[in-house]
């Protein structure tokens, strides 16, 4: 029998960024909020301190500042013919526990999605034909549009501090910035960060062939930062260890740089670590959650009543907690119904790896430095003669020269032997490499669902992905590709190695943790977890936020709009909270 | 620089049998086992006192066995041999990292899910094998030395180097036969941490007198390049430094020494 704890007003399961936005939000409101985190505690001093942090072998070889899968995994296939087997150790994306979540190993590449993306279906439709959406496309419109998010990016944007240069001001085009951005209210907080010699490379290359590159938006403050919590941040020293590690010097965005000094000072906010949360519990309707079940660091189950219920764990895991708690009807690939685990989508990425002889000096980078060209993201060309929906951005990162993972050597070189030791000694300082970003669309054949065979260490059924690359995101990352070598070709003296990215896709190499969808918003309950403020269409006093809620992904880093989302969805909450019940009536 | 930069690691005082346990407080000291992140065992504990197992650098094996260590000396320093560009694996400390990573948590698997049962699945589904980076090391090194033993009347530590890297290739290509093990698993693993050991921080025993780093030009992890960084074309010309500070390799022989 679970131990009951005394009620709270608002429950929130994890403590990464959507949660501390929540809680920041809420508490605001005069609500009791309580958190409860699986990972541990986690500040930048100590945990990030600058003396331990910069250890590429513990922290991004030996992965610990992410998730453990000897707890919690999932199991993988390509296809539903195949048996689906554990992931046994990280690879392909890397969630993060403990809190702030993967916003405390996040890069900072801070984007918005285009306004043609939330209206993905209409616009295609309109532009292109009903007969140019391939078969076993789930492609769906958001239910909210670029327009409605604008002022939640502008808050985000502002919250993190972000280093970057308009394009866009009221629909007004700025010189140097993204000319194809949605307009924005205002310009970025901080000016662009500095610029590496191989960003200046890419940016004189990228001119030449004639397309418009300019600075990424970057969650790392390119000058000392106050925001308007009133949080200060410092200003980026180039370091060159972002992603993977957490940042020492209160430069890069993350909840514990930006949030939780104010959030938690508040009498109506608590946290709990290591409760890791393992069913949300409804009332005999089985329309109202009344609160959730964690089992907490000594295996001790508990009860935690709650009014209000809003699930901020990663992707995949909020679907996995809708799974094994029944709430909402699981998706069916085979009739095409149901609307938990359907839409699941990644991203497709590639690489033009560069050789030539100028000295580069890669260590000298953050995670979201980087220039980037956005002529083929999303609809910004005609997609008529490609026969391919979605796109990406094609950009330079200078993210770091880490030595065991960020080296590059020509395609003839040796795999191993003096061959290989003369190549490392010769590429080092001055490869680089061209990436492409690339969109993913959702698919009848991608999904989550509950695993007959493996179970985690709380006795659940682990998540269950069916994922591949379809025809359409190979042909459109191959285009993608193209394009980053026509850039790198373009570099004075350099020779190219072009890396398409080939299917099936394998959950062994490191490619991004942008998983996406499995409890998607939108406007219809027969194809939508949620409704348009992330609200469950089945029980709600439910919320689910995140990246889970994409119903298909774009060809940008997603953490900008998880963002923008949180606060929309807040917004939303806070009106939900005068007078609860549904928001949108199905 | 940082606070560790300053430090010097003191003598080891004394183990508490298997725990990472410190006997006397010492933030220096904590901070080196952190970092190396090894459950110290037995064996090593004994070693102070003059017990077995005394490598060719005066060192104790933590996991390797004398004939496993003869194997790992050998293999790496094919992988990365010494040569006109520097030292190699061997002389890098590879086969001391090696061995504090597999008598450790990665040897153990400690993160991984390995829970069966255990089908074989397609390469994209990844790692499907029921054994830890440390059984797989066992397994190839005994399986290797009877194929070289029967190829070569030799183990592999004895052979020619143009007869190792026939062996290596050999691997390489799934072509020698370690049980249920596929030799390139091993292979594979094998260059992935003999890579980790030449270009980790020398904190972890390998990457000796900054070998992998001086070879490639990374200074080590420095905390501030503000001013560096649009001095495009410039060579940065700052000393290599590890988290242990500016002489990792004499502080590790100085902490190691006393086990």
């Amino acid at each position: 029998m679970a131990r009951r704890m005394p009620p709270v007003d608002v429950v929130l399961v994890g403590f990464g960024w959507t949660a501390s936005i929540i809680a920041q939000e809420l508490t605001d409101a005069g609500v009791q909020v309580l958190a409860l985190e699986r990972g541990a505690w986690r500040d930048t001093v100590p945990d990030f301190a600058t003396d331990h942090i910069q250890d590429e072998l513990r922290y991004a070889v030996r992965k610990q500042i992410f998730e453990s899968p000897e707890r919690e995994t999932l199991t993988f296939r390509n296809d539903a013919s195949q048996t689906a087997l554990p992931m046994r150790h990280l690879g392909s994306f890397l969630p993060a526990a403990g809190v702030g979540g993967a916003g405390v190993h996040w890069n900072g590449q801070c984007w918005r999605f285009l306004p043609q993306d939330f209206v993905i279906r209409t616009h295609t439709e309109q532009r292109y034909g009903k007969g140019f959406i391939p078969e076993g496309m789930n492609l769906q419109d958001w239910g909210v549009t670029y327009e409605e998010l604008e002022p939640h990016y502008d808050r985000f944007e502002y919250l993190c501090g972000v280093s970057g240069q308009a394009g866009n001001v009221g629909g007004q085009l700025v010189a140097g910035g993204n000319p194809f951005e949605g307009a924005r209210q205002r310009g970025y907080p901080l000016p662009p960060l500095e610029r590496s010699a191989s960003t200046v490379l890419f940016d004189k290359a990228a001119r030449e062939v004639g397309f418009k590159p300019f600075p990424c938006p970057a969650a790392n403050a390119s000058r000392p930062y106050r925001n308007p919590l009133g949080v200060q941040m410092g200003q980026c020293t180039y370091c060159g260890y972002c992603e993977w590690f957490g940042c020492g010097n209160y430069s890069k965005a993350s909840p514990q740089t930006t949030i939780l000094p104010v959030l938690l000072q508040k009498d109506n906010f608590h946290f709990k670590t290591h409760c890791a949360v393992t069913r949300v519990n409804t009332d005999h309707t089985g329309k109202r959650a009344t609160g959730v079940t964690y089992v907490d660091v000594e295996g001790n189950e508990i009860e935690q009543p709650a009014q209000m219920v809003v699930l901020c764990a990663f992707a995949q895991h909020n679907v996995h907690l809708l799974l094994v708690s029944k709430i909402g009807q699981p998706y069916d690939p085979v009739s095409n119904t149901g609307v938990v685990g359907r839409n699941y989508a990644y991203q497709i990425t590639s690489s033009a790896e560069v050789f030539q002889k100028e000295r580069l000096n890669p260590f000298m980078g953050a995670g979201a430095l980087g220039q980037a060209i956005d002529e083929f993201n999303g609809d910004n060309f005609d997609h008529g003669p490609q026969g391919f929906i979605g796109g990406g951005y094609v950009a330079l990162w200078n993210t770091g020269g880490r030595p065991i993972l960020q080296h590059y050597l020509p395609e003839n070189a040796p795999k191993w032997g003096a061959g290989w030791k003369k190549a490392m000694h010769e590429n080092y300082l001055t490869a680089c490499s061209v990436v492409t970003h690339g969109s993913v669309m959702s698919y009848r054949s991608s999904y989550l669902d509950l695993d007959p065979t493996w179970r985690d260490v709380y006795g659940n059924p682990l998540l269950r992905l069916t994922f591949d690359f379809q025809p359409n995101e190979l042909k459109m990352s191959g285009f993608l590709t193209d394009k980053a070598a026509q850039i790198g070709r373009a570099i004075p003296g350099a020779t190219v190695h072009e890396k398409k990215r080939q299917g099936p896709y394998s959950i062994v190499p490191y490619q991004t943790t942008h998983n996406t969808g499995g409890a998607v918003m939108g406007n219809d309950p027969k194809t939508s977890v949620v409704n348009r403020y992330l609200q469950s269409w089945d029980v709600p006093n439910l919320w689910v936020m995140g990246a889970c809620a994409f119903p298909q992904n774009a060809g940008y880093n997603p953490t900008g709009t998880v963002g923008a989302l949180t606060f929309w969805s807040a917004a939303a909450m806070k009106r939900y909270l005068k007078n609860p019940g549904p928001l949108v009536t199905a | 620089m940082t606070p560790a930069f300053h430090r010097h690691l003191p003598r080891l005082v004394s183990f508490n049998g298997q725990e990472r346990q410190i006997v006397r407080h010492d933030p220096a000291r904590r901070d080196f086992l952190r970092l190396v992140g090894v459950a110290v065992p037995a064996s090593m504990v004994l070693c102070a006192c003059g017990g077995r197992d005394t490598g060719a650098h005066g060192q104790a094996n933590a996991f390797f066995a004398p004939e496993e260590m003869d194997f790992i000396r050998a293999a790496t320093g094919r992988l990365i041999p010494k040569d006109a560009l520097g030292p190699g694996a061997d002389e890098a400390g590879v086969p001391e990292f090696l061995d504090l990573q597999l008598a450790g948590p990665y040897g153990r698997a400690e993160r991984w899910y390995m829970k069966g049962p255990w089908p074989r699945g397609s390469n994209s589904q990844g790692y499907q094998l029921r054994y830890t980076p440390a059984q797989i090391y066992r397994q190839a090194i005994a399986g290797i030395d009877k194929h070289c033993q029967a190829h070569y009347r030799q183990p592999f530590a004895k052979l020619k180097a143009d007869q190792q890297d026939e062996v290596l290739h050999a691997l390489e290509d799934g072509n020698v036969k370690l049980g249920d093990l596929h030799s390139k698993t091993f292979l594979d693993l094998l260059w992935q941490n003999t890579q980790e050991g030449f270009l980790a921080d020398p904190a972890y025993g390998g990457n000796r007198d900054f070998a992998g780093w001086k070879l490639i030009g990374f200074p080590g992890p420095r905390y501030n390049y503000v001013r560096e960084i649009g001095q495009y074309g410039k060579p940065y010309q700052q000393p290599f430094v590890s988290l242990i500070g500016r002489a990792p390799t004499a502080a590790m022989a100085h902490a190691a020494g006393a086990a």
